[in-house]
């Protein structure tokens, strides 16, 4: 029974690894049609606990959903086939391309390429940042919160993790601080 | 030994990379800078690759800093690092996340996180123009190219284009400016 399971859940995630470009929230209405509608493997509420606690959880989108996905269906085996069938398209895909730039990176026509690409990236990156801030909440908390961590990072050249863990810790006090005045 | 490193290093950005895709920027920008894996130009070059291709950006990523730095061994440390640390956490609360959701710490820890997140995107972002413009040179053909695949990829990015056309568009404007100048 679970070998069968796990094969399946191996293919269906397989294919959500190769198919899905970006990864991230790209992968939602595949991973819906799949698991949710298709399979039935997961409730619709189900699949929106996994995407908040993907959100709230550390690792990509993808190896977040497969792993709970996977764990649901079949217990751990189930957790280790549906994360190694979306990690294993994008692995060897890369690996491939990795060879391919070392073979043609040297080309005039490639560097001019990505001489333009490279712009190009600024406004992904830019576009990304702009849809995450828009998510926070407006608050004077996560205001300076933003502004401590930029200018830790930026200015002083902090370790990242360093300055999460702070930023993390400090939003769990502040939280705590809030109930106990909400409390009195 | 380059393998272990690699694991370790892309287990601590796996663990720490709240938020998937460009979360994970500053996070390995620092990492493949301070141990001269890749220069920055080759990591901007890449994430152009990973979104073109399927599958997550963080595996993308992890996978070719690996292969880059030690071949097929380092793309599986890497990767395997990076992967690990979702993997067991979705593992340990499979059973019990509702309780993990709706527990104050961790909503308390995500209203910190999730504007330190924004801030070391935006910190990434400032170090990654600095590598794509020439700011001694400030009118150079490279720095007017950028400017105008600026302008062109932030119109089609306004307009909701997927990120591979808008890649497709910059790599056409610089093959473009290439022949031309």
């Amino acid at each position: 029974m679970c070998k069968a399971t796990c094969k399946e859940l191996f293919g269906v995630f397989f294919k959500i690894g190769a198919f899905t470009f970006g990864g991230g929230y790209a992968m939602i209405p595949i991973i819906k049609r799949e698991i949710v509608e298709e399979k039935q493997w997961l409730s619709n509420d189900e699949m929106f606990d996994i995407i908040a606690i993907a959100e709230s959880t550390p690792g990509p989108l993808a190896i977040n959903s497969a792993t709970f996905v996977g764990s649901r269906v079949a217990g751990f085996k189930g957790a280790l086939a549906a994360t190694l069938g979306v990690v294993l398209p994008s692995f060897l895909v890369i690996l491939v391309i990795s060879q391919i730039l070392l073979q043609i990176e040297h080309f005039q026509i490639v560097k001019n390429a990505f001489q333009g690409i490279r712009a190009g990236v600024v406004v992904l990156i830019g576009s990304a940042l702009i849809s995450l801030f828009r998510q926070i909440k407006k608050e004077a908390f996560t205001c300076i919160v933003l502004l401590a961590a930029f200018i830790l990072a930026w200015g002083f050249d902090i370790n990242s993790i360093f300055i999460l863990i702070l930023c993390g810790l400090s939003g769990v006090i502040w939280s705590c601080y809030l109930d106990r005045r909400a409390g009195k | 030994m380059i393998y272990l490193k690699l694991f370790w290093e892309f287990l601590k950005i796996g663990a720490f990379t709240f938020g998937g895709g460009y979360a994970m920027l500053p996070l390995i920008q620092r990492t493949v800078l301070k141990n001269n894996w890749i220069t920055e130009k080759q990591l901007v070059d890449f994430i152009a690759v990973s979104e073109s291709t399927p599958g997550p950006l963080a595996v993308n990523m992890s996978t070719y800093v690996g292969v880059r730095t030690a071949g097929i061994g380092g793309a599986l440390a890497a990767t395997f690092g990076v992967v690990l640390p979702s993997f067991l956490i979705i593992l340990l609360l499979s059973g019990c996340y509702k309780k993990f959701q709706n527990s104050k710490i961790v909503r308390g820890a995500m209203t910190g996180l999730q504007p330190a997140v924004v801030a070391l995107i935006a910190a990434a972002l400032l170090s990654v123009i600095g590598s794509v413009f020439d700011i001694k040179n400030l009118f150079s053909g490279d720095n007017l190219l950028s400017v105008a695949v600026v302008l062109i990829a932030g119109f089609l990015c306004y307009k909701k284009k997927h990120p591979i056309m808008i890649i497709g568009a910059s790599a056409l404007m610089g093959m473009f400016a290439g022949a031309v100048l």
